[in-house]
């Protein structure tokens, strides 16, 4: 990258800020692209976890009652904590995009590290039903158990363990490689906290906030999906 | 207007290349246009390398009797040939390298959106290139290019996980050039450069993006979906478990059908360029040619289950996918029909780009129309698998494909490198190119057409095909000639070649109103566009109009 300060000369227009990268107009066009390359690259993760979905309702069609059976078994009290979490994160970050916009450098600081510590709570949370589903042999692979497991609303009929291998692998899959972005997440927000606390953000250039932010939120996003298909298929009273 | 009367230059002005010099002004560059070459001499590796492989295939088809190569090897060979050539030549050949460096220049933009990124698409790819060559060296792959399930899950022995991790990183380069061009193409446009003003090679490239954006991540999720299969057994592709193997090519095809646009759209760009240059006209329905370009690549994601005709889907379905790859004939046909018109009264040239260009007007419309015969459900079943299928996609994909990406490199080398390219060899090559396609290529429509199954190493069972074999093999010779003869000339011209101006071919398009080199901001003036794009009658016109244009 040709630092800002030979290409300095080319330019005579009025002031440059600092973060204006070189090939940039103005401000305001830096700040579109930049805005605009987040949400096409959260098109392109919906159609990755898009794959996994597909995969999903195909087997949620075909084996209705085994993974059914095999969601039951899942604790939904914690899955709903880590949605309230996640719900409440979402919130600190839109807060954190405010205090960024309106130059409120202790709250913006405030409000990643409390995003953060949410953040850390779902994985936390998380690691603790995955320890869950190990003591219960629940782990895809050669020690997998899931035998007579009654089909809920079927009396007297028994889940098939190898259908269920299947919903626990998806299972496995979808919240390990949500995790995985929740863990990028956290390297995002960890390097706008540094930024954040030496000052970069002002009212004027405050896009990797706000871009960082949409990627947060996406994560939140596909957490909100996976609840229900996950742990709410067969909770009626 | 005013460029034309330039002062011929003493000194060599700064540009990309002379300003600075040594490996890392390269290897740390953030320029498109350097970025551009390191992706030009990267494919161009991997080119040769799934060039030697086709080589040993044709060699060992030239005989009935398998004796060349035992059948695993065979098996290797043709897998590696595909996987190199789809995965790190085709898909990267026009966007990475023609593309990189012409979307900015031909929107006005100084660089692409992301610089950076962009540079990181550079070693993403070449990451994964570094992890497919170890997996070549090291034993390579068997199941073909399309790694099927269970047999690449439960029953190879080969290096899957590796090859699929390689192909995984690769396309994550693919994905932010596309993010790249998207964010580019709408926010990065000079003033008064409109979409209706953009040139018909950015529209197709916008296509392609979309493409590269929402399929590359489906084959990539179900590349994890395999290695995990493979390395756990889940069950999910495995019938013995409940699994569905269809579910995996349904999966595949999602994207591998649409890759296939990512090859040839950015190639109907080039050949737009060309073919308005070289007759010397506004193209006939600019945005007839634009929106079918759109429409390929979203029609072309409604198509994938045609490679399953035979795979055990439902025969509704199946009627769906034929009548939906019928479809997209008809965008297709839009953009030949209007190069055609285009060519009606206009005053050809004969250069070599534009010798390409009807190359690729014939060739591609021959792998279109069998295309035609292989989305019709009946025939399908005859020729599935056979070489018709491999002569169909060839004529696509190197008729098509390749022709356009050496069409557009002779078109602008002159801006790339700044000199002239030797026009008797380059109108040599390009005839020497199209014989030897298609001497290679033809006599394997019959093959297949006659029963010669794809992906045989043998068949001595059936003698009588050694004749058209044979031609194959000899065309395959003539066709590595045509192809090496530029990789010499061009490196020869670098050195030696005639200064190219700044306009060679006085052809319209922002890119060609800047120097030859391009100076690294591209433009010493921000452009403002005032004019249509392709406006040739304007260039063309007597120069009375210089008077009154003084800036």
């Amino acid at each position: 990258m040709a630092d800002s300060s030979t290409i300095m000369g080319l330019h005579q227009e009025e002031e440059h800020h600092p973060q204006l990268l070189h090939h940039f107009a103005d401000a305001g066009q830096q700040r579109d692209a930049a805005s605009l390359g987040m949400w096409v690259f959260l098109a392109t993760e919906v159609m990755f976890f898009g794959g996994m979905f597909c995969a999903y309702l195909i087997y949620r069609h075909w084996y209705f009652g085994d993974f059914g059976a095999a969601s039951k078994s899942i604790d939904a009290t914690l899955g709903a904590t880590n949605t309230a979490v996640l719900i409440c994160s979402s919130l600190t970050v839109v807060l954190a995009v405010w205090a960024a916009q309106t130059a409120r450098r202790a709250l913006l600081i405030g409000m990643l590290v409390v995003t953060m510590l949410f953040g850390l709570a779902f994985l936390g949370i998380k690691g603790y039903e995955y320890y869950q589903k190990f003591e219960e042999h629940h782990v895809p692979g050669a020690s997998f158990s899931f035998d007579h497991v009654p089909i809920p609303g079927h009396p007297g009929e028994y889940a098939n363990p190898r259908h269920a291998q299947i919903y626990f692998s998806l299972y496995f899959l979808m919240t390990g490689i949500h995790a995985l972005h929740m863990i990028v997440g956290l390297g995002i927000f960890t390097w706008l906290l540094v930024m954040a606390c030496k000052g970069r953000f002002t009212p004027e250039y405050y896009t990797p906030v706000e871009i960082g932010g949409l990627y947060w939120h996406f994560v939140d996003i596909i957490w909100i999906y996976l609840f229900p298909l996950l742990y709410l298929i067969d909770r009626h009273p | 207007m005013s460029m034309e009367i330039a002062i011929p230059q003493t000194v060599e002005r700064e540009n990309y290349l002379n300003k600075e010099y040594g490996v890392w002004s390269w290897l740390l560059t953030t320029d498109h246009k350097r970025i551009a070459l390191l992706y030009l001499v990267s494919i161009t590796f991997f080119f040769f390398i799934g060039g030697f492989f086709a080589l040993l295939i044709r060699l060992e088809l030239l005989t009935p009797a398998g004796d060349l190569v035992q059948a695993d090897t065979y098996n290797k060979l043709f897998t590696m040939h595909g996987m190199v050539m789809v995965f790190f030549f085709l898909i990267p050949s026009i966007p990475a390298v023609l593309g990189n460096f012409l979307v900015p220049m031909m929107v006005g933009a100084k660089d692409l959106a992301f610089p950076r990124i962009n540079l990181l698409s550079w070693y993403l790819y070449i990451i994964g290139g570094a992890i497919m060559l170890h997996c070549m060296l090291t034993g390579g792959v068997d199941t073909g290019w399309t790694f099927y399930t269970p047999f690449s899950t439960n029953f190879t022995n080969t290096k899957i996980v590796e090859a699929g991790i390689a192909i995984f990183i690769a396309g994550f380069s693919s994905i932010l050039t596309g993010l790249n061009f998207v964010v580019t193409i709408h926010r990065m446009r000079a003033p008064g450069m409109t979409w209706s003003r953009l040139p018909l090679f950015i529209w197709a490239h916008y296509a392609t993006s979309i493409i590269q954006l929402l399929g590359t991540p489906v084959i990539a999720i179900t590349i994890v979906l395999v290695a995990c299969e493979r390395a756990l057994h889940l069950g999910i592709f495995d019938p013995k478990l409940g699994g569905d193997p269809l579910l995996f090519q349904h999966l595949f095809w999602f994207y591998s059908h649409p890759a296939v646009y990512i090859m040839i759209l950015p190639s109907m760009g080039v050949i737009t360029e060309i073919i308005a240059c070289f007759s010397r006209k506004r193209i006939f329905g600019y945005h007839f040619v634009a929106f079918s370009s759109i429409a390929i690549a979203v029609f072309g994601f409604l198509v994938w289950a045609h490679h399953m005709f035979v795979a055990g889907i439902s025969i509704y379905s199946a009627l769906v996918f034929s009548f939906l790859s019928y479809a997209v004939a008809l965008p297709s046909a839009i953009k030949v029909f209007n190069w055609t018109a285009t060519l009606y009264k206009g005053s050809i040239h004969y250069d070599a780009p534009m010798l390409y260009a009807f190359g690729f007007l014939g060739l591609f419309t021959m792998g279109g129309l069998t295309g035609l015969f292989l989305a019709a459900l009946g025939l399908d079943v005859h020729v599935h698998d056979t070489y018709f299928v491999i002569a169909h996609f060839h004529y696509i994909m190197v008729g098509g494909a390749v022709m356009g990406y050496l069409g557009g490199m002779h078109f602008w080398w002159p801006k790339i490198s700044g000199k002239l390219y030797p026009e008797g060899w380059a109108r040599l090559a390009a005839l020497i190119v199209f014989i030897g396609f298609n001497l290679t290529f033809f006599p394997q429509f019959v093959l297949g057409y006659m029963g010669m199954p794809r992906r045989y190493y043998d068949y001595s069972h059936m003698p009588e095909f050694q004749v058209l074999n044979v031609l194959s093999t000899a065309g395959a010779t003539v066709l590595g000639v045509g192809y090496l003869l530029p990789m010499i000339y061009f490196l020869w011209s670098m050195r030696y070649g005639k200064p190219a101006s700044d306009n060679p071919w006085n052809a319209a398009g922002l890119e060609w109103k800047t120097a030859s080199p391009p100076p690294t901001f591209n433009f010493d003036e921000e452009p403002v566009v005032t004019w249509e794009a392709y406006n040739y009658d304007e260039l063309d016109a007597p120069p009375q109009k210089q008077e009154v244009t003084v800036g």
